[in-house]
């Protein structure tokens, strides 16, 4: 106990930190107007065209027994999701709407406002995310800092890092300098394909850039396609953001969050000062 | 952590959350906000026609790709005395009256119009909702019908006049309308449809004819086409300072908020 000193070391840089929170805006913004954009049709189907009859995904409001309730069909499953869900809002003042009034921006259904705010901030993201691109592969952020090294890739480390994950036992010291292979993992998935996805598909949608680019749109087996997997991917964000978080404050949410915010952060070392 | 703590930042992030919410819907609400957002609108649009070739058509899908259950939005048939005597008639008596900045305006019947130029295209539908139909069209080319109506040099917008009125509005800004610049104008896929999957277009979506401009979303594709008229400004006033058209922003949609520039 005696000899471990608290020493504060450089973690994160400017750029770093400044794309971060920029991206934290976009996407919280981009996801609440996506959703927004949605709800003007909650279906999705796969291919060129709508199937309208037989959606894979649907959220509606159906009179069951002579009660509305909010219906949600996932292939040939559905749920009762009723004020979540296909019909949400207060007692009395429900709605028919896919996603319910907390998650959109802006609250009421307003496809029009949806949209401006979604492209606005769609140029944001993609702008941050290649000075982000950029900067990380000619400064060698990437590089050194998310890309795994080999000894991190053996089996062996990897369940070992699963196992004290599990266990929410987080690198202590010297390892807590970089990040661990799951976290090196998961970052790279997230900017190496949900991000770069999300904005192709994103941009299939559009009947312009299908004009501009023809082929793009049959990585995703046509608009329809594009459309599920730009809310799949949304959803895998949504997915990556709720762990993200949770890890955030369950390892040390003030120092995690001063080293995003002032890039200092604070570990603790055997001995002396480091 | 402690119990406490963690309460702690649960309840500063749900207030958060809380705050987020309030500030988000009162920005959607502010004009200037909008202004700033609405500038997205000019990117895209800059950016598709930067790279995109003036004529790089929308892809043209195979007759088995057909919809059969293509949707129709907005008007499904126009609630006014005049259209239904041209239905009645079975549009005998319906002319396309093409004037504005033109040198020679046109008034042209639904046999002459049959006997233009045309284009036969299967291709993809997509609303502003997120929904895509496929269809095929069959009307005559907009581009060439425009050089003989011959537009004048300071003609830059195409804007299409129809029968249907989604609201009803003391002003006549219900009435729907829509406008397209001259680069749409003479796309080559860009046609006034008379027919929809082999058969005389349906009422539903837009008899006797229907713009399509397919490198753009559903709303700009007007249906019930009665009027085209060549203008220079989509926001030009007259002498009391009311917008000519519409409310000024080129079509029924975009006047209500949508983008003018819907290729996204």
């Amino acid at each position: 106990m005696a000899d471990k000193t608290k020493v504060m070391i450089r973690r994160h840089t400017l750029v770093t930190r400044i794309t971060h929170w920029l991206n934290v805006l976009a996407v919280s913004l981009l996801l609440m107007t996506g959703l927004q954009i949605f709800n003007a049709h909650p279906a999705l189907y796969w291919g060129h065209a709508s199937t309208f009859a037989d959606p894979w995904l649907s959220m509606s409001k159906q009179e069951i027994g002579g009660e509305a309730r909010g219906i949600t069909r996932v292939g040939d499953a559905t749920f009762d999701t009723t004020g979540v869900l296909g019909w949400s809002g207060k007692p009395g003042a429900r709605e028919a709407r896919g996603f319910p009034a907390w998650a959109t921006v802006p609250s009421w259904r307003d496809l029009a406002s949806g949209r401006r705010w979604h492209f606005f901030f769609a140029w944001l993201f993609v702008i941050n995310g290649l000075v982000y691109w950029l900067w990380g592969l000619l400064g060698g952020h990437i590089r050194r800092d998310v890309l795994p090294t080999r000894a991190e890739l053996s089996p062996r480390h990897i369940l070992h890092e699963i196992g004290a994950h599990a266990r929410l036992k987080f690198p202590k010291g010297e390892a807590a300098r970089s990040y661990n292979v799951i976290q090196k993992a998961t970052y790279l998935a997230m900017i190496v394909a949900v991000l770069p996805v999300m904005v192709l598909s994103g941009l299939s949608m559009s009947p312009g850039f299908n004009a501009t680019v023809p082929g793009l749109i049959d990585l995703f087996g046509g608009r329809q396609g594009a459309r599920s997997v730009h809310f799949i991917s949304a959803g895998l964000i949504v997915a990556f953001v709720l762990v993200h978080v949770g890890l955030v404050v369950l390892s040390g949410f003030w120092n995690n969050m001063r080293s995003m915010i002032t890039g200092r952060y604070a570990i603790e070392v055997e001995g002396g000062k480091a | 952590m402690t119990t406490n703590r963690r309460g702690w930042l649960g309840a500063a992030g749900a207030s958060l959350a809380g705050l987020w919410l309030t500030a988000c819907d009162k920005l959607a609400n502010d004009p200037k906000v909008n202004g700033v957002l609405q500038k997205a609108e000019g990117w895209t649009m800059r950016a598709q026609r930067a790279l995109t070739d003036r004529k790089a058509l929308a892809r043209e899908f195979s007759p088995a790709d057909i919809s059969p259950d293509f949707r129709a939005n907005g008007t499904t048939r126009p609630d006014s005395y005049e259209y239904e005597t041209l239905l009645a008639g079975n549009f005998a008596d319906y002319r396309l009256a093409i004037g504005g900045l033109v040198e020679r305006p046109l008034e042209l019947s639904m046999a002459e119009l049959r006997a233009l130029p045309s284009r036969t295209q299967i291709t993809r539908h997509d609303c502003v909702e997120g929904w895509s139909s496929i269809g095929k069209w069959k009307g005559a080319r907009l581009g060439p019908l425009l050089d003989r109506a011959g537009l004048k040099p300071n003609a830059r917008y195409i804007v299409f006049h129809c029968a249907d009125s989604l609201e009803l509005t003391l002003d006549g800004t219900g009435q729907y309308y829509e406008s397209i610049d001259l680069i749409d104008a003479y796309h080559p896929q860009t046609i006034l449809a008379y027919e929809m999957n082999d058969a005389t277009l349906p009422v539903r979506h837009g008899a006797p004819i229907r713009l399509r401009v397919e490198r753009q979303l559903g709303y700009k594709h007007a249906k019930y086409v009665m009027r085209i008229e060549a203008v220079e400004r989509l926001d030009a006033v007259d002498a009391n300072g009311q917008t000519v058209l519409g409310r000024g922003k080129g079509g029924y949609w975009p006047d209500r908020g949508y983008e003018w520039y819907a290729g996204i």
